[in-house]
């Protein structure tokens, strides 16, 4: 009996143990299956590969530019949308709405991030895109036009399409966030500023930002690491060309679209090997922004 | 004094706008995904196996069938790691460095491409067997799965109160014990909706498909060979430029949605009854 027990406590113990192992290792596996994968490109382009913007399959001639860039631009434009937005509704749903309504606008924001990315994608290009050629790029070059890189082609598809329905995906994890983080101010801090007269916005502008400011910062790069790796959405919608954007409506390419749409046609070695180098690159971007906003919203929570 | 009053009125107007444009969002994306699902779902969509391009009808029989068994052998593989995994670091782990070290991977995890992981499955066990095969499919979602499973459990584990363990021990029972009959069965919900709502989570994952399963117009349930998905399958109908694809393709986003929709509101429901 005795020794059965142990046995079976000493069984859990190290199944329990080996699992946290096997989870540890696929971690630490992904870089070095990553870095395996890419040595041929990494030694044949080196560092180079950073800054070269010719993508050609045929010529053997590979640099990761335009994909970085297109990573870099649509991530931080979505952010500059969703941001404003997802405070916005972060204020109304802490501050502004009644108290029984609170969780059930919640849900509703939430439901929008349990729609999967692949659904944005094809309602972006089916729905979005029509009316973003026809409508809403039309009539910002039209009142923006003057300045350089809002004047253009209303192409439909490109890199202001992406960033705007990148942003819908974005907007209920941020404001999720915010909404987490107001609820850790203090209610006294909040009687206590409207004791003394203070209007909701001086509240919120004086007390509550102040309190959160830098889990708010960690919120917008958590946001910004969700938008890196993206695909699906973006890939619908993004045009999925090897070309710097000259304005905000040309189509480009992020890191996640090229992967998506060109591994299983990768016939070369080094073909292969440079959509690794790619995957590699993204995975190490979104480790780092990852990590910083980890720290910035950690500093609130402690 | 009167500009204080109108900003923060104004502030409130921008807010509630805001807010409502989030929801108008919402039911705009819901609107037309149910109104061109409905329209062209029927029987034959789930009897029926694609047809060619150019012909009507047809269906996505074997892509539902997929997208249930790839991801139902997804869970089979993430659960065991997840719950252990969980079990480990806020149970036995004696140095909390490391069970924080294990949370930070975690969340590291929980937020890399999955796209990425698509990648890294694909030069595991794709490429040196020379085929696509659906339980690489599965491998790629249980990656994917295993950090939100942990992160839940590891959260839950937490509100177990200290004196039921101890009740447990002064009764003489080994710790496996106690893990087992105490922590989980008082947490056994948490435990359900964790799977319910990971499972919601990646029926709709497309990326870490793509170069694992890939795709099949017939049905096949041979893991061994490349399997269809409802969305890799919505991928390649919507890029491509016949009708009928299209039309197929909104029927399995329909059926996506709403699946996501119910278990969603379902394994809320199951936690606040909680």
């Amino acid at each position: 009996m005795n020794n059965y027990s142990n046995f079976a406590e000493n069984l859990f113990k190290s199944l329990s143990f080996i699992s946290t192992i096997i989870f540890l290792l696929i971690f630490i596996s992904i870089f070095i299956v990553l870095f395996y994968e890419a040595k041929l490109s990494i030694s044949k382009f080196s560092i180079h590969f950073l800054f070269n913007t010719t993508w050609d399959p045929v010529k053997e001639e590979f640099g990761g530019l335009v994909p970085i860039l297109g990573t870099i631009l649509t991530s931080v434009l979505a952010i500059l949308l969703a941001f404003p937005i997802s405070l916005g509704i972060a204020i109304f749903i802490s501050e502004i709405c009644p108290k029984f309504l609170k969780n059930f606008f919640r849900v509703m924001i939430e439901l929008l991030a349990g729609i999967p990315s692949i659904i944005y994608g094809m309602w972006g290009l089916f729905v979005f895109v029509p009316i973003m050629k026809n409508k809403i790029e039309p009539f910002l070059i039209k009142h923006l036009g003057f300045i350089n890189f809002f004047n253009g082609e209303p192409f439909g598809i490109g890199l202001l399409t992406a960033s705007i329905i990148l942003s819908f995906m974005i907007i209920p994890f941020i404001s999720s966030t915010i909404i987490e983080l107001f609820s850790l101010v203090p209610n006294i801090f909040r009687e206590s500023a409207y004791a003394l007269g203070s209007t909701r916005f001086e509240v919120i502008k004086f007390v509550i930002i102040p309190y959160v400011k830098a889990g708010i910062f960690g919120s917008i790069v958590l946001g910004l690491a969700r938008a890196i790796g993206e695909t699906m959405a973006v890939t619908f919608v993004i045009g999925n060309a090897y070309k710097i954007p000259q304005n905000i409506y040309e189509p480009t390419i992020t890191i996640a679209s090229s992967l998506a749409n060109e591994f299983t046609e990768a016939t070369t070695e080094i073909y292969l090997s440079s959509l690794f180098y790619l995957a590699l690159i993204l995975f190490i971007i979104s480790f780092l922004t990852f990590s910083i906003s980890r720290i910035l919203i950690l500093r609130i929570i402690k | 004094m009167k500009w204080r009053i109108i900003l923060d009125k104004f502030i409130t107007l921008i807010s509630t706008m805001f807010f409502l444009f989030g929801i108008f969002i919402l039911f705009w994306i819901l609107k037309d995904v149910i109104v061109n699902g409905l329209k062209s779902i029927n029987l034959s969509f789930f009897l029926e196996d694609p047809r060619p391009p150019g012909m009507e009808g047809g269906g996505l029989r074997n892509a539902i069938i997929g997208s249930f068994l790839i991801t139902s052998i997804s869970i089979l593989i993430a659960f065991p790691i997840g719950i252990l995994t969980a079990t480990y670091i806020s149970e036995y782990s004696k140095s909390s460095k490391f069970s924080n070290f294990v949370r930070f991977v975690c969340d590291v995890m929980a937020s890399a491409p999955s796209i990425v992981i698509g990648a890294y499955v694909y030069a595991l066990f794709v490429k040196p067997f020379n085929t696509f095969s659906a339980i690489s499919g599965s491998f790629a979602l249980s990656i994917i799965m295993i950090p939100i499973i942990l992160k839940t459990l590891d959260e839950l584990f937490r509100l177990v109160p200290n004196f039921t363990k101890e009740a447990a021990y002064a009764l003489g029972a080994q710790k496996w014990k106690v893990i087992t009959s105490i922590i989980w069965q008082y947490v056994r919900v948490g435990i359900l909706t964790s799977v319910l709502l990971s499972f919601s989570r990646i029926i709709g994952e497309t990326a870490p498909l793509l170069f694992t399963s890939f795709n099949n117009m017939f049905f096949e349930i041979n893991l061994f060979k490349p399997m269809a998905t409802l969305t890799v399958n919505i991928f390649n109908f919507a890029m491509s430029p016949y009708e009928n694809w299209h039309k197929l393709a909104w029927s399995a986003s329909f059926l996506i949605v709403i699946f996501v929709l119910i278990v969603n509101l379902t394994s809320r429901l199951l936690l606040k009854e909680h």
